[in-house]
């Protein structure tokens, strides 16, 4: 496939770096030929430095023939009007913009036909801020996903002696709790995949991902660990784009401390937000965090936009007592390093957000893909199609399924129903599947299999 | 001095207009047959018309833009020359009314406090009693206008505050750009309420004269009455109902009457904040203190307490000043508590006197804003209304407004003390002057008046009017060098 990548920052290089993985041929522009020689040096793709919404720059970055428009930058506008100029000029098949600005988001019709032609928009700063929320709701956990909507969840939570499950067999978890419904998708124990069986025992600090109605998440998390009091009171720092968002999301249900280096960002945050009390500081400063009793905070999250401070702090926090940090890290050699050590969470933004850029890119009926373990597996929701005939998973039974040995089928959603995946799972036409694999070699394997053949049409 | 020319020349113009005011009072007089008062009208009105042709006519060449330094000499003469004119009615009509009683009387009414000095209301000519009352109601109507489009203008005590304060999605674009359109606009509102009073009064059981003239003095939260006992002298549960409802109405920015009105929605009044604190308190007050009283004895039933509490506490704490009862008998914390929130409660942009509501959240506000600062020394927290950040400078322009306020009330109660009345009849005389709510306590109460005080004392009370009425600074910045100075 043809992807032409407007913007090199953050989103889009992340972006180009994933697709050309999975064998596309990308082109990325962006007005900063400096970024753009970096990028080219590491990965297998064309670039052009220019104005992306220049008509003569996307005719030069050819695209006549592009099947994809990923517009990215960091202007809502300049987005905006390259997927115009897409649409009305050279009819490129599917338009992605990047939208942050809530005033466009707010108005359905700026992307329709008739005005910007946008096929889909994401806003990856409220991906991620809806990514912590939840993180938050749920302070156990290392990771929840959602998918049909939000009538199912994927969640990943460290196991912990305490939890009635801990050092019992998975089918303990079936006669403990028979009234709730919930299938362990993978258990990842010192970083190594294990196959979930009947039979597999749980041990202290394994990682375990289950799916589970959205419902039932907590009675579930209940199972694994001893439970957090719920949180209560949060620290953030960084009022940007996504401290900014997350405090707002926030600031009704919990007590929002918010720290914020510039003094003029933070009147302008004091008067945006309600409740959460905004403090003029340094994120790093350790007497700053004491006088705000840092050790009574529940949820600590660092999220200014440079990483070695968000480590600095989230370590200082964590000393200073808070109960849970989180630390937004860009760079993939840094969350890999930090994870699971003093800091609890290290979030890529990268990793959270690009799975809803995916799900436009794949193959297949993709609903939704979300990373997990730092891109190594992934969990992807995918519609079936067909009949018996001309799909490869229409009419069968799970076990019929020619899935490859690590990947899943953890959960079936069916309208409204949510049904967990076991052997003999009839699937049917409209079923949305989520797939849990183990190593992201296998996806592309999965989506061929959910494709529809030849024969249907 | 070409420019005090120029206020003189905008004073003729403003005289020529006031002068078609007596046309009220002239055809009541017609309507009553009552030909001498007639003929003391016309004579006011020829003086009237005649003095502001003239000062129009020789100041011609002045005319021009005024400065905000002349706005405020301006709005001073036009609130003093004012009652001064429409003394010439009393004077003719009442025999042996002193000039000084005289005018306290039209500035009680121009500066819609309604207190009286004088005595047999119910006895004198309908066509005096209906020009005091039209005297409350033009004052209102001056003052909604003065607040909303030309205080701003001038600054004075953070009324800039007024402006950022439009309710709602409306915010700024709520009112006209232009202070005419505004004005206009403000007005058509404040006629079309006071209409529905007059119904509603009438309906209620007045006749058409009381409600008429009980119309003008509710809609301007004045105070006057036809009678000496007020609106005790009905003794209707109704009427007192009708009167808390148009009180408490008038006792709301009348921008946000407009918004209401323009965008047909009662959803206006909710994002008022003003309207909500002010409505609340005087409410919250009305049932307790009709507790208190049932409480204590002074009522043995509590529907009775509560109707009692309920039309003392509105008239006074909107700043009316109407009474149903001698509430000058009840145990002190009521009275004195009905004075407090008197002070405080009526919001900007209505016709009610006082600190306003606006500036006491801003006070109330300031305080909570102290007491984080001294928890959190880093916390940045602007002060917000209603969502809406209000800028530091003028945070200090209200809390400069408010003390000013308190030294003139603790000075003019000296004054008064000095001058040999007791503290009580002293402190609330002024207070009920200062807040434009007419009745005080002890000596000036609701059983008596301002009849009793000396001429010095009433002299006191009239500039403790017009300073309250015009918020302070406009009247005080007048005294200070640097205003003369060039």
């Amino acid at each position: 496939m043809k992807i032409l990548i407007l913007g090199a920052g953050q989103v889009g290089s992340t972006v180009a770096e994933s697709l050309v993985g999975e064998a596309n041929d990308i082109t990325v522009v962006d007005s900063d030929g400096e970024k753009l020689r970096q990028l080219q040096d590491r990965l297998d793709l064309r670039t052009l430095t220019g104005n992306a919404a220049h008509p003569s720059i996307l005719e030069q970055a050819g695209i006549a023939d592009t099947d994809m428009l990923l517009a990215v930058t960091q202007s809502d506008e300049v987005n905006l009007v390259a997927c115009k100029l897409a649409a009305s000029l050279y009819n490129t098949p599917t338009r992605i913009a990047r939208i942050r600005s809530v005033d466009y988001l707010a108005r359905e019709e700026v992307f329709s036909k008739d005005n910007f032609s946008v096929d889909f928009s994401i806003c990856p700063e409220q991906i991620l801020t809806d990514y912590i929320v939840k993180l938050i709701e749920f302070p156990e956990a290392l990771q929840v996903l959602e998918f049909a909507g939000g009538k199912a969840s994927l969640v990943a939570v460290r196991a912990f002696t305490g939890g009635p499950l801990v050092g019992k067999p998975l089918s303990f978890l079936r006669t403990h709790m028979p009234q709730v419904d919930a299938r362990v998708a993978a258990i990842f124990r010192k970083d190594r995949p294990i196959i979930p069986e009947g039979d597999s025992v749980i041990e202290d600090g394994d990682e375990i991902f289950f799916i589970a109605a959205t419902s039932n998440i907590r009675s579930v998390l209940n199972e694994i660990r001893r439970m957090d009091e719920p949180s209560k009171r949060v620290m953030i720092v960084g009022g940007g784009n996504i401290g900014r968002r997350l405090a707002k999301a926030l600031e009704h249900d919990y007590q929002v401390k918010l720290i914020e280096y510039n003094k003029k960002s933070c009147e302008m945050l004091a008067g945006e937000l309600a409740k959460t009390l905004v403090l003029n500081g340094d994120g790093t400063d350790e007497k700053l965090m004491q006088q705000e009793h840092v050790d009574e905070i529940d949820v600590f999250c660092a999220l200014t936009n440079d990483d070695e401070n968000n480590i600095m702090s989230a370590l200082l926090a964590k000393q200073g007592g808070a109960r849970k940090v989180i630390a937004l890290i860009n760079r993939s050699a840094y969350v890999g390093l930090l994870q699971g050590g003093k800091i609890d969470i290290a979030l890529s933004p990268a990793q959270v957000t690009i799975g809803s850029l995916l799900a436009h890119v794949r193959r297949g009926d993709v609903v939704a893909v979300h990373s997990l373990r730092r891109g190594a597996a992934e969990a992807l929701e995918l519609v079936a199609h067909g009949d018996r005939r001309s799909s490869h998973v229409v009419g069968r039974r799970i076990e019929e399924i020619d899935l490859p040995k690590g990947a899943s089928i953890g959960a079936i959603v069916r309208g409204e129903q949510v049904i967990m995946g076991h052997h003999d799972t009839l699937i049917e036409a409209g079923d949305h599947a989520i797939v849990f694999v183990v190593n992201k070699k296998m996806v592309k394997k999965v989506e061929r299999l959910f494709q529809v053949s030849a024969g249907f049409f | 001095m070409q420019r005090t020319l120029t206020v003189v020349h905008a004073l003729g113009l403003m005289l020529v207009v006031f002068s078609a005011a007596y046309l009220m009072p002239v055809a009541t007089a017609l309507i009553y047959a009552d030909y001498t008062v007639l003929m003391n009208f016309l004579l006011a009105m020829v003086w009237t018309l005649a003095a502001g042709i003239l000062m129009w006519m020789l100041t011609r060449h002045y005319k021009g833009e005024l400065s905000i330094r002349h706005g405020y000499l301006l709005v001073v003469t036009m609130w003093t020359a004012m009652p001064l004119f429409a003394t010439i009615p009393l004077l003719l009509a009442i025999p042996g009314l002193s000039f000084t009683d005289a005018y306290f009387e039209t500035m009680s009414g121009i500066t819609t406090t309604g207190a009286t000095v004088l005595t047999g209301l119910d006895g004198l000519p309908p066509a005096i009693n209906i020009w005091r009352h039209e005297l409350n109601w033009l004052g209102g109507l001056g003052i909604i206008v003065l607040a909303v489009a030309i205080l701003p203008l001038l600054g004075i005590g953070g009324r800039q505050l007024f402006k950022a304060e439009m309710p709602g999605p409306m915010k700024n674009a709520g009112l006209t750009p232009r202070i005419a359109e505004t004005a206009r606009n403000l007005w058509v509102v404040y006629v079309a309420i006071t209409l529905a009073c007059v119904v509603a009064l009438k309906w209620a059981g007045m006749d058409w004269l009381d409600a008429v003239c009980h119309a003008f003095s509710t809609m301007g939260l004045g105070g006057f009455s036809t009678h000496d006992a007020s609106i005790g002298y009905f003794n209707s549960p109704l009427i007192e109902f009708v009167m808390i409802v148009f009180m408490l109405f008038a006792a709301i920015s009348f921008v946000t009457h407009f918004l209401a009105w323009r965008g047909k929605s009662l959803a206006v009044y909710s994002h008022d904040m003003e309207a909500r604190a002010a409505i609340g308190l005087i409410l919250s007050s009305c049932f307790g203190i009709a507790l208190f009283l049932w409480w204590n004895d002074v009522y043995t039933e509590f529907g009775t307490a509560l109707r009692h509490a309920s039309f003392n506490v509105v008239s006074i704490g909107a700043s009316s000043g109407f009474t149903s009862v001698d509430y000058g008998q009840w145990p002190i914390f009521a009275p004195l508590w009905m004075l407090f929130i008197g002070c405080v409660a009526a919001s900007s942009g209505s016709t009610g006197g006082g600190i306003k509501m606006i500036r006491t959240l801003v006070l109330f506000k300031q305080a909570g804003r102290e007491f984080l600062k001294l928890l959190h020394p880093t916390a940045v927290n602007p002060m917000k209304i209603g969502g809406h950040v209000v800028p530091n400078n003028i945070v200090f322009s209200v809390l400069g407004f408010i003390s000013l306020y308190f030294m003139t009330i603790a000075t003019l109660t000296f004054v008064l003390l000095i001058s040999g009345l007791d503290f009580i009849s002293a402190f609330s005389a002024v207070l009920a002057c200062v807040n434009n709510f007419g009745p005080g306590l002890g000596a000036v109460g609701p059983a008596g008046n301002y009849a009793g005080l000396s001429n010095f004392q009433t002299w006191v009370c009239t500039f403790g009017m017009l300073t309250g009425r015009l918020e302070i600074f406009t009247v005080l910045i007048l005294f200070t060098p640097h205003f003369w100075r060039r």
